[in-house]
């Protein structure tokens, strides 16, 4: 067991370095002087400003310095918790402006991913080898899975938002309100949240169905479920354990969905103009803040890989195979 | 259904030593195909859209981008589709948009296809060390979030195009395709008709691409299928950021504008609505069609 979970920190721990080489390599390889177009859409009108920025950014990234110091010292800042200083706000560090996003991005994250997990099985479940619904939902599944994240959410906005008049559409919470621990504000916040919230789990939902209506299919199909059949065993218990069998795929498969619903977290926070880390990432775009962007990307990264160490300690926890697999290889 | 049952080759799933010619096994996919409502459907879809984005700009004189008619004008008889608030045709818009989506899904799916075959295949079929490297590969690249990767890369260039976007997306999202061929080329290796083809010297890349390679045909095109899928996703969302093609039309594109000058506040539904239909009916009838495409070439799948 442990060995399983040694290979895969080691899997987790060698995708941060690449992640933090590629975050260090893009600015300096890439064609063109990062500094320069940084400082040109950033707007500084004082010519005198604009030449202590400049200075002070070419020390920031150590562009005088050889490439291997560059490299080294980057390292070094990032164990510091050092991500720079942002553009767009200036003398603000990066990391307390991710900071101040990441609770809105989770909070829409987690309870979109998992219920729109557990809600997309038990469909799935349900509608596999039963004609009629199979037909009906297999297709509306696709459809969703095919839908940009960002359509929907204009589409909610726009029906729900806009013609209905019943939730907002915009902001984490209304812009009258001050954050503080109270029934207005809180009720604020959720009816804010829950439009973003309902479009990412619309999305993410066809394609836990699918994937769990193909599994039940297969399993249906093995041996002990036909066994159990013969046997005479009642339909329902039969399902009840392909269900179980099924599972198993599907926790895999939330790890490698997990971009995919990231992705689309960012994109629907943008349409909401919620507060997380998807708005961020538009505004250091637009502003040239790539100190911004670079933070929240190194963020997202650590993130990911933290939300798959946890799905495979699940999986190990949730199998018993893997598990008497792994303290016999153990002993 | 009980002709289907008795037909040669149906029954006979693991490719068992009953020699069947081609021809015959081309006449039985037909067979299947052309009764199979899912391919079908899936795949008018595909082509009328395809069509409409090769042939449709041709009949459009003037460039999709250029402010042509009245502003924010709701569909009527002249502007199929409306207008945009500076008077941008949307029709003319969305008929190039679907031309660019095709050829994103073509060349990032494309890259990301050569990409994902041949690490699958070279790491099912020498495995080893070989394997051991390109699946940590693999998986480093998997769990890395191909859309965030995207941006940050993208954000540095000062000139985006068509051909640089697909080259990055098909870099970024070839991982799971890897991972499909090689456990699918990892069973062939082992098949007796590689062995002799092994012994007999032939070069690696030749056994892959004669003996291996055919055999699973119609996983591969279902590959690609799914990735072309992906690509016009992925490429939607960097458009939507705005890091889309600059002066481009795509329907990503279409999206950024109406969100940006804000066609959601205006009640301007028309301008929304149409880039990201074509977006889900693209990528969903590939979906669509790849289940059907799936029944046609499984025999297991037939009596469903």
């Amino acid at each position: 067991m442990w060995r399983y979970i040694g290979r895969k920190l080691f899997v987790y721990l060698l995708t941060f370095v690449i992640a933090v080489t590629i975050n260090w390599m893009i600015p300096r390889f890439m064609p063109g002087d990062p500094v320069r177009s940084m400082l040109s859409r950033a707007s500084v009108g004082n010519p005198e400003a604009l030449e202590r920025m400049n200075e002070y950014y070419t020390g920031v990234f150590g562009l005088d310095t050889p490439l291997h110091e560059q490299y080294l010292s980057f390292w070094a800042g990032l164990f510091r918790g050092d991500l720079g200083i942002s553009v767009m706000l200036f003398p603000q560090p990066v990391l307390d402006i991710i900071l101040r996003s990441v609770p809105y991005t989770l909070a829409l994250l987690v309870p979109a991913i998992l219920l729109s997990w557990i809600v997309g099985n038990r469909i799935g479940a349900f509608a596999a080898r039963k004609k009629l619904l199979d037909n009906t939902i297999l297709p509306v599944g696709y459809i969703l899975t095919a839908m940009p994240y960002m359509w929907l959410a204009l589409l909610l906005a726009w029906s729900l938002g806009i013609v209905a008049d019943v939730l907002p559409t915009a902001n984490g919470y209304s812009p009258s309100l001050r954050p503080e621990f109270s029934w207005l504000f809180i009720s604020s916040l959720i009816s804010h949240w829950f439009l973003p919230f309902l479009s990412m789990f619309i999305v993410a939902l066809g394609g836990w169905a699918i994937g769990m209506r193909n599994m039940i299919i297969y399993e249906l199909e093995a041996d002990y479920s036909n066994y159990l059949q013969a046997l005479g065993a009642p339909t329902r218990l039969i399902r009840r354990y392909a269900f179980r069998n099924a599972m198993l795929p599907q926790i895999t498969g939330l790890a490698v969905q997990l971009g995919t619903v990231l992705s689309g977290a960012l994109l629907t926070e943008i349409v909401f103009n919620y507060p997380g880390l998807g708005t961020l990432i538009l505004q250091a775009l637009n502003n040239r803040d790539f100190f911004v962007l670079q933070g929240t990307f190194l963020f997202v990264v650590v993130g990911v890989l933290i939300a798959n160490f946890i799905i495979d300690i699940v999986y190990v926890l949730v199998d018993p195979r893997t598990r008497v697999q792994m303290t016999g290889g153990a002993a | 259904m009980s002709e289907i049952a008795g037909a040669p080759g149906a029954a006979d799933p693991a490719g068992g030593p009953e020699p069947t010619t081609t021809e015959r096994k081309t006449s039985e996919v037909l067979h299947f195909a052309v009764r199979n409502p899912k391919l079908l459907i899936g795949l008018g879809i595909v082509l009328s859209l395809l069509l409409l984005g090769i042939f449709g700009p041709f009949f459009i004189d003037q460039d999709p981008n250029e402010y042509v008619g009245p502003k924010s004008q709701p569909p009527n008889g002249e502007y199929w589709f409306g207008t945009t608030s500076f008077g941008q045709d949307v029709w003319a818009q969305f008929v190039y948009g679907l031309r660019s989506t095709f050829l994103i899904g073509a060349f990032g799916g494309g890259v990301a296809f050569v990409i994902g075959t041949t690490v699958g295949f070279v790491a099912g079929y020498k495995g080893g060390i070989v394997d051991e490297i390109l699946n940590m590969l693999t998986n480093v690249v998997l769990v890395l979030p191909a859309l965030v990767v995207l941006i940050v890369i993208t954000a540095y260039l000062e000139v985006r195009g068509v051909f640089i976007q697909g080259v990055f997306i098909g870099l970024t999202s070839w991982p799971w395709a890897a991972r499909a061929v090689r456990s699918q080329a990892l069973s062939l290796a082992t098949r007796d008709y590689v062995d002799l083809a092994r012994l007999s010297g032939r070069r690696t890349w030749r056994i892959i691409t004669t003996e291996i390679a055919p055999n699973m045909s119609s996983y591969l095109v279902m590959s690609f299928i799914l990735l072309f899928g992906g690509s016009i996703l992925i490429a939607a969302g960097l458009d939507f950021i705005g890091l889309g093609p600059s002066n481009g039309v795509s329907l990503g594109l279409m999206l950024e504008s109406a969100m940006k000058w804000s066609s959601l506040y205006l009640g301007m539904w028309w301008w929304f609505i149409p880039p990201g239909l074509g977006i889900t009916m693209i990528v969903g009838s590939l979906y669509i069609l790849n289940v059907g495409l799936d029944e046609v070439f499984n025999p297991k799948l037939r009596e469903l």
